[in-house]
């Protein structure tokens, strides 16, 4: 992992915030939705692309990169951000998300955008293929590792118990699991929806290494995500409690924001919070 | 032909380390040879399909050439967006096989009936189809296969068409002319090819000539002798044990019409867009459900006065 390019000078609050505004401009210009996805998720987007996974701009395929597969895919607009802040893609390009002829769509794509691991967009499949990622890293010898990010709502999807069967019961303890557990789902709250708690409890009776952390805690996140390969001999997830949201005070913990899009007197208000002036387009570096 | 695509296979698998086999957890009595010779190229993924296919197109992404074997719908129809999402989307080196294509498991009922796959999988981009018609064919179908990236569907049949070995007649993506003729062509898919064959005995002697084509890949199609089997013999007759809505019959009428060859009779010999409600073996099934030889036979002398 030594040849991976330095990431101890990136100050991850520093990457969360930039994403939180590019995830508000997008969102914003693209007339999107889950603009509240990904101000939940920001913060372990950071703390992963900014320190925890090695990764090299110059060279996206990289054999001994770390993988990272987004499985709620709907919030693909804050891997495009986060690919643009370690410069895999131009930040201008941000401003197509969504729009006619666009690379960056809704949901995460590989197509034509280095850095993006895998695509995805419908729910339940991104932790199938990180198993199989991190079995071929272990068949192959390398100590590369796989991280997926989950939401709450998709752990619904029955395939991902099957996958989370698989990866304890072949040992893949290169496979760290994220779950931004906002506790809103796209219609009504986790827990009026199909509840999963007691959710730490269900991941260890599949024989799996939890850790629950502030998923807004950057010191936490890190301290959880940044498991070496081999380490245990089991996966882990790391169970991060978010604010959907979070970052932008009239969105968080609404159930509306998983839909809406910032216009108007929202959309000042939103660039306000975060620092952005009001008729500001580009990535603010205030 | 299940035993024939694991013989070749194993052949693969000591020549390729990154071959890999992944069952669903079927295959009893047939996987164990190849599991006592190749134990890290084979996984049992357990009964979870579609974790088996994602994790697949995981294992292919990073390099591996991988199989994923079950009876008829399950590596397609209930893991239908993995392979649509995870294999086909990204170009994975997948390959689902299928063990039981059309009638093959009978007796067990419509849940293990495959009679819309080849139409579904064929309407999947990037997806290559192939349902041989021997078990010979099979083995170099298979061979050719895995000389072709990317994501790729085998049906395997119980059946099959019982003609000789014939190795260097036999070309992935192409069309094999298995009789020539000029009354009518017969287009078959996979093992069904021996009613066509015992159709066209019985045509034969009542003097009607009919050519035979067996369409092994569906996709890509191979357009050349399709094109000149509707110009030359006037009459087509698409014999598919499967649906007739989306599989042999509407690629081969796509392709005549879009090239402006359009047959001047065509005929679709198949299951009449319906689910059977009874059970019996394939030979059984065939005859009770119109596409045996018999009824094959009738749909042709329909059509020879139609194209003369």
């Amino acid at each position: 992992m030594q040849e991976a390019p330095a990431t101890n000078l990136i100050d991850t609050r520093d990457m969360a915030l930039a994403l939180r505004r590019h995830a508000v401009q997008m969102t914003h210009l693209g007339k999107s939705s889950h603009v509240g996805s990904v101000l939940s998720l920001a913060d372990i987007l950071a703390v992963l692309y900014g320190r925890v996974m090695a990764l090299d701009a110059a060279d996206p395929r990289w054999a001994k990169r770390d993988r990272f597969i987004l499985s709620k895919g709907h919030a693909g607009a804050g891997v495009y951000a986060a690919l643009a802040e370690r410069g895999f893609i131009p930040r201008e390009q941000l401003k197509t998300h969504y729009q006619n002829g666009s690379k960056l769509s809704g949901h995460v794509s590989h197509k034509g955008v280095p850095g993006v691991e895998f695509s995805t967009g419908s729910l339940g499949h991104g932790l199938s293929v990180g198993t199989g990622m991190a079995l071929a890293a272990k068949r192959a010898g390398r100590d590369n590792r796989v991280f997926v990010l989950l939401s709450d709502g998709e752990c619904d999807e029955g395939s991902n118990w099957e996958a989370i069967m698989f990866a304890a019961h072949h040992k893949l303890d290169n496979l760290v699991v994220a779950v931004d557990y906002n506790k809103i789902q796209s219609l009504d709250l986790v827990a009026n929806t199909l509840a999963l708690e007691p959710f730490a409890d269900k991941w260890r009776a599949f024989g799996w290494h939890v850790t629950e952390v502030d998923g807004h805690d950057h010191d936490a996140l890190l301290g959880a995500l940044d498991v070496a390969a081999g380490r245990r001999g089991i996966p882990s997830v790391v169970i991060c409690h978010t604010t959907k949201g979070k970052g932008v005070s009239f969105m968080e913990g609404q159930v509306l924001w998983h839909y809406r899009t910032p216009q108007g007197d929202e959309y000042a208000d939103a660039r306000a919070e975060l620092g952005l002036s009001h008729d500001e387009e580009g990535r603010a570096d205030a | 032909m299940r035993d024939a695509f694991i013989a070749e296979l194993m052949d693969l698998a000591e020549n390729d380390p990154s071959v890999m086999l992944i069952t669903g957890d079927l295959g009893f009595g047939v996987l164990n040879s190849y599991i006592e010779r190749f134990p890290h190229q084979f996984l049992n993924a357990g009964v979870a399909e579609q974790n088996m296919t994602g994790l697949a197109s995981g294992l292919a992404l990073e390099g591996h050439k991988v199989y994923t074997y079950s009876i008829g719908n399950f590596t397609t129809l209930r893991c239908l967006e993995q392979l649509r999402n995870d294999v086909c989307y990204h170009d994975a080196d997948v390959t689902a096989v299928a063990v039981g294509g059309g009638f093959s498991y009978g007796q067990l009922g419509m849940s293990h009936f495959a009679t819309e796959d080849l139409a579904i999988l064929r309407a999947l981009p990037n997806m290559m189809v192939v349902a041989p018609s021997d078990p010979w064919e099979t083995r170099v179908l298979t061979r050719q296969m895995a000389a072709a990236p990317g994501p790729k569907y085998l049906r395997l049949d119980k059946g099959q068409a019982g003609l000789p070995v014939n190795d260097a007649g036999v070309q992935l993506g192409k069309v094999r002319t298995v009789r020539d003729g000029k009354a009518l062509t017969i287009v078959t898919i996979g093992a069904i090819l021996s009613e066509a064959l015992a159709a066209a005995d019985t045509l034969a002697a009542e003097g009607i000539d009919a050519r035979i084509l067996s369409v092994h890949t569906l996709k890509p199609l191979d357009a050349a002798p399709l094109l000149a089997a509707a110009r030359e013999t006037g009459a087509i007759v698409c014999v598919e044990e499967h649906n007739v809505v989306g599989g042999l019959a509407s690629a081969v009428a796509q392709l005549c019409l879009e090239n402006g060859t359009t047959p001047k009779a065509f005929r679709a010999v198949g299951l009449d867009d319906l689910y059977p409600t009874i059970v019996g073996d394939q030979d059984y099934l065939r005859a009770a459900y119109g596409m045996d030889a018999s009824a094959i036979a009738a749909a042709c002398r329909s059509v020879v006065g139609l194209a003369a």
